[in-house]
């Protein structure tokens, strides 16, 4: 039943223009940021650097950048993509078709939630193509390129779960989609502040999804950061269930 | 065997705005029942709540005895519900959408195939499979809105406002839609049209703010509009007194010209002798027809003379 609701999903992000834009989009500018990266390596990074010790190499200059880059473009894009799952279902008046058939509210939202992932998966396998592309002129560094694909993956899965908890509580698409964009972004800030972060003993630095992104990006695998993301996605999917549940009763 | 529908005393709030006030009734296993009412009666508002979209802020609804809001699942495999507007995608085929609607709702794959074929056929749908959701007139959505409401041979066939954007045509096809449901499962729709249930419903609710202030066989509502008119109009004018001594008359209302609508009481319809004083004193009859007692001035009774029907018993 959720595959039949995720395939749905799915299927419709790729009925309209929308998904093919976005993918579109996605791929040209990361592209150019691509290029750019590898023009800046070949002109001034590779002279100097040859025969250092500890080069970080082609996947860490070059590749782990562009994820990186990845990350601030899905931090745009993301809150578009989920926008639509639930309050346009609101807005168009189709949601009741859900709620009245015999679904639980968890087949629906986990339904919808892993649409929204397989098309995140889409996009970060199409940004894949970009480093893999490296490999016909040199050697990659697999294990960090497996680590930047989980980050991405982890960090578009939070970024999703996020979305569709305020697509959830929204009853216009606009909306959903500029308070998404409001709470992705203070996740992403949250420890920039350096005095309010020392105050806090850790706890904003733990919080903010940036630290854990760029830990996993950069090759460090660590408990810490995967169950970071696997609690924020937990958090944020319940909350959608609780809410379409107790809307019931709402005025 | 328990109701189809058991509605316990149901209230529902939106902040300091109550919606439905205290309804309470059942509706068997089969037959059609019509909920009327003005625009804003609270008609969507008990349609949502039978179908699980809306909880009551106090009372229970159960579906075939089985509580609505604390087991949604095992309620809403009775359920088909057609929501005032239809919840149809429109990036999809009839087809497409009609197959989405058989695997939500559980049918088996062997049998989503034929579910989808014959009930197409039942809706009129046939030749429109392939044809995608967005390029359909409001006709032809809102047949597909029913399509998917009856897809899976519910017990229970909730519509809301069946009728509404269809041509005469297709309100005829629909009306013989629903009385042919009616025959096995139990039906029940809301409009605002009296027509409408007069010539589908077996069993008529009215509502009116909230308040269930009427439950009755259909048969029985001509019964209680006891209040009608006569539109009369003649050549020359007419003395008003001679006619206002006849039997059953109310009163008598001049229009324009030398046109009257006169009002009586039922079971007297005086048409006979008026019109026998109007052609014997030579005034010169022209016109002279019985207007039917339209909803708004049963309304006006019910909401006059009747308080409310607090505990509805089941007809």
């Amino acid at each position: 039943m959720i595959r039949t609701l995720a395939a749905r999903e799915f299927n419709s992000l790729f009925r309209s223009p929308f998904g093919w834009v976005l993918l579109a989009v996605i791929q040209t500018s990361l592209a150019y940021l691509f290029v750019a990266q590898i023009d800046i390596f070949l002109t001034s990074i590779q002279p100097k650097s040859a025969g250092l010790d500890n080069f970080p190499g082609v996947t860490g200059l070059i590749v782990a950048p562009l994820y990186g880059n990845a990350g601030v473009i899905m931090l745009l894009l993301t809150p578009l993509v989920t926008m639509r799952a639930i309050s346009s279902e609101r807005a168009n008046r189709i949601l009741p078709l859900l709620i009245t058939a015999p679904l639980s509210f968890h087949e629906i939202v986990l339904g919808k939630y892993l649409g929204l992932l397989a098309f995140n998966l889409v996009i970060v396998a199409m940004i894949t193509l970009m480093p893999l592309s490296l490999e016909l002129a040199t050697d990659l560094d697999y294990g960090k390129l497996a680590a930047c694909i989980l980050a991405l993956i982890l960090l578009t899965a939070s970024f999703t779960a996020v979305g569709l908890w305020i697509s959830s509580l929204a009853d216009h698409p606009a909306s959903a989609a500029t308070a998404t964009f409001g709470a992705l972004l203070f996740l992403w800030v949250l420890d920039w502040s350096q005095v309010a972060t020392d105050r806090s003993g850790g706890v904003l630095q733990y919080l903010s999804i940036l630290g854990h992104f760029n830990d996993l990006r950069t090759g460090l695998i660590s408990t810490t950061d995967l169950l970071y993301y696997f609690l924020v996605i937990a958090v944020f999917l319940s909350l959608a269930i609780r809410h379409l549940k107790n809307r019931r009763f709402s005025n | 065997m328990a109701a189809l529908i058991q509605i316990e005393n149901v209230f529902r709030y939106f902040g300091n705005q109550c919606a439905v006030r205290g309804i309470s009734f059942s509706v068997g296993a089969n037959g059609v029942t019509g909920l009327l009412g003005p625009n804003g009666a609270g008609k969507s508002t008990i349609l949502n709540m039978i179908s699980g979209n809306l909880a009551p802020s106090s009372g229970r609804i159960l579906i075939n005895g089985i509580d609505i809001v604390r087991r949604p699942l095992d309620a809403k495999r009775f359920l088909g519900y057609l929501p005032d507007t239809p919840p149809v995608h429109d990036d999809s085929t009839v087809d497409e959408y009609l197959r989405f609607c058989a695997k939500i709702h559980r049918i088996t794959p062997d049998r989503q195939n034929q579910c989808v074929q014959t009930t197409k056929q039942r809706c009129g749908l046939g030749e429109a499979g392939k044809r995608l959701i967005g390029n359909l007139s409001k006709g032809f959505r809102q047949r597909v809105g029913i399509a998917q409401a009856i897809l899976h041979s519910p017990a229970l066939i909730v519509l809301d406002e069946p009728s509404v954007g269809l041509d005469p045509i297709q309100i005829r096809e629909m009306r013989e839609l629903i009385r042919e449901l009616g025959e096995n499962n139990g039906v029940m729709l809301s409009s605002h049209i009296l027509p409408e249930v007069q010539s589908t419903c077996t069993r008529t609710l009215i509502v009116h703010q909230g308040r269930l202030v009427l439950d009755t066989d259909t048969s029985g509502l001509e019964h209680d509009m006891a209040q009608s008119s006569l539109v009369m109009k003649t050549r020359l004018p007419v003395d008003l007194d001679r006619l206002r001594q006849v039997d059953g008359v109310d009163s008598i209302e001049a229009l324009t010209g030398n046109s009257y609508r006169i009002f009586f009481r039922k079971p007297h319809n005086p048409s006979e002798q008026i019109s026998e004083i109007v052609v014997g004193s030579d005034w010169g009859l022209l016109e002279l027809c019985t207007e039917h007692g339209t909803i708004e001035e049963l309304f006006m009774q019910l909401t006059e003379s009747t308080p409310s029907l607090t505990d509805g018993a089941p007809a």
